[in-house]
């Protein structure tokens, strides 16, 4: 790459942020929609009655088995054929979003699971319905312990919004290659900018993530290292100790 | 109104095929502490767990004060508010700090608005002893002081009635005995309490009554005195003496007889 290549790139830099915007626009928009969907899905799976818990798990089977790119074009181009046109962008959003509720939902189902059950029991005790008690006991604790596993899903789904460009959505990526179609020699270090910025905005976005988990922390609470082994320990010698089956009834 | 708090008539709870509660029946009544005891596995968590419906019992009826607990249409989310129960292993909400251990049934069960919760949160915390720790989380409490903001959380509630199931078998000896004398100031103060426990020192000092439960039944039940120099089963002596020679020793009550 010469001088005048670097310039062009230089050139185009605002574009490309440009476009980043779009990114940043879609990430938002499906992991909201991930979150939103899959906490229920999560709680149906966990505590729903059977027809509900199937559903749950068929909607999380499909999201979860089915290749993010046929997602995209299913939600791209079934709907304008029963007669819903729906903008590339939003049938993005749609696509990753469901596709993202079906990972979250079982990133919180694994961490309501951790809680352990005497929490519940002694929610319904102090005469919590269970709903209450999920909301005020469960969640709080469940929320917690799912924010590794959730930058995990972070990481992943700001990377998986390249993917819009296959049904049109003019991000990053495609405003990269529009710089590829026109200058060959640039292909390179275009696409190593777009990597730049993911790098940037993936480690940026984890550091954030990492602050509110010490923000949210609390002692004795966080799955961490040598804390999470004794915990773990301790919570075996727990429920051990507990022998009589603790089902909670209603 | 008659003053029997809780009467329990013939429950029976079986998991697959072990029966683990055949037909137990005892009444309570207001101000009497009864303490349950015998060997593990012959039903005694289960029964309490029954009272609430926390664990479903099979057969058999269980009424607080004139409420069947157990009959059709039961709001049974108010009844369990007004029973505390203390569990074995704590169970503080990992989550929250002491003060709002106790305070939030009273915010969101009994909806009471915050500064009257807080006010009677902060009351229960100085009766049993730890004001101090208001602002303490679970993990920065000793086993025995997790297990007074759990009685604390209960009391909070006003309860007619307190369940106790082994609150300090998962505790050192050194820390069962302040859990031991906030059980008796609060048996003294007139609570209604059922306690399964092997304290030795707790039943003798506390205990109105103390029950012998074995293979699901209650075998036999009378005044603590009674049942400990005067057992009609030979079970009950059996038991009684191998129980007093592991507690006596651990007891922090045994100065007091």
């Amino acid at each position: 790459m010469d001088v005048e290549g670097l310039l062009i790139l230089v050139k185009s830099l605002p574009a490309l942020l440009q476009a980043t915007l779009v990114n940043l626009g879609l990430l938002l928009g499906l992991i909201s929609l991930g979150f939103v969907v899959g906490v229920p899905i999560a709680l149906l799976q966990v505590y729903g009655p059977a027809p509900l818990r199937g559903l749950a798990l068929a909607w999380e089977g499909f999201f979860r088995g089915v290749p993010a790119l046929v997602l995209l074009i299913l939600f791209a181009y079934l709907p304008p054929k029963l007669g819903w046109g729906l903008e590339p962008f939003t049938a993005a959003v749609l696509a990753l979003g469901c596709r993202s509720s079906a990972y979250q939902s079982q990133i919180f189902r694994g961490a309501i699971q951790a809680i352990p059950q005497g929490q519940m029991l002694a929610a319904r005790a102090l005469g919590m319905s269970r709903w209450l008690a999920v909301r005020s006991i469960i969640l709080p604790q469940a929320l917690r312990l799912a924010i590794p596993g959730w930058s995990n899903e972070f990481s992943s789904v700001i990377k998986d919004t390249t993917l819009a460009s296959a049904i049109g959505v003019v991000e990053v990526f495609k405003r990269a290659s529009f710089i590829y179609q026109r200058y060959y020699e640039l292909a390179m270090p275009a696409y190593l900018t777009v990597a730049l910025i993911f790098l940037i905005l993936t480690y940026g976005g984890n550091w954030l993530l990492g602050r509110l988990e010490r923000r949210l922390a609390v002692p004795g609470f966080q799955l961490r290292g040598a804390d999470a082994r004794t915990q773990a320990q301790a919570q075996a010698q727990a429920q051990a100790r507990a022998s009589t089956p603790a089902e909670v009834a209603r | 109104m008659s003053d029997v708090v809780l009467r329990v008539e013939d429950l029976h709870k079986r998991y697959g095929r072990e029966e683990v509660l055949r037909g137990v029946s005892f009444t309570v009544r207001r101000g009497e502490v009864k303490v349950i005891l015998g060997p593990s596995g012959t039903g005694k968590s289960t029964l309490l767990r029954c009272i609430t419906r926390l664990t479903e019992p099979d057969r058999g009826r269980v009424w607080l004060e004139d409420v069947e607990v157990t009959g059709r249409g039961v709001d049974l989310n108010r009844v369990r508010a007004s029973i505390g129960f203390v569990f074995q292993d704590f169970n503080l909400f990992t989550h929250l700090t002491a003060l709002d251990n106790v305070r939030i049934g009273l915010l969101k069960v009994k909806k009471l608005p915050k500064d009257r919760a807080t006010r009677i949160a902060m009351e229960q915390l100085e009766r049993v002893g730890l004001a101090h720790k208001a602002a303490a989380y679970p993990a920065e409490l000793s086993g025995g002081q997790q297990q007074r903001v759990a009685i604390a959380r209960a009391l909070a509630m006003q309860p007619k009635l307190m369940l106790f199931d082994e609150p300090t078998s998962a505790l050192d000896p050194e820390l069962t005995g302040e859990v031991l004398d906030v059980m008796t100031q609060l048996a003294r103060d007139g609570m209604t309490m059922v306690v399964v426990s092997h304290e030795v020192g707790f039943a003798r000092a506390a205990a109105d009554e103390l029950i012998f439960m074995e293979g699901g039944r209650i075998v036999e039940q009378g005044p603590p005195e009674a049942l400990f120099t005067r057992p009609q089963h030979p079970r009950t002596a059996q038991f009684l003496k191998k129980i007093t020679a592991l507690y006596e020793g651990g007891g922090a009550l045994k100065d007091e007889r």
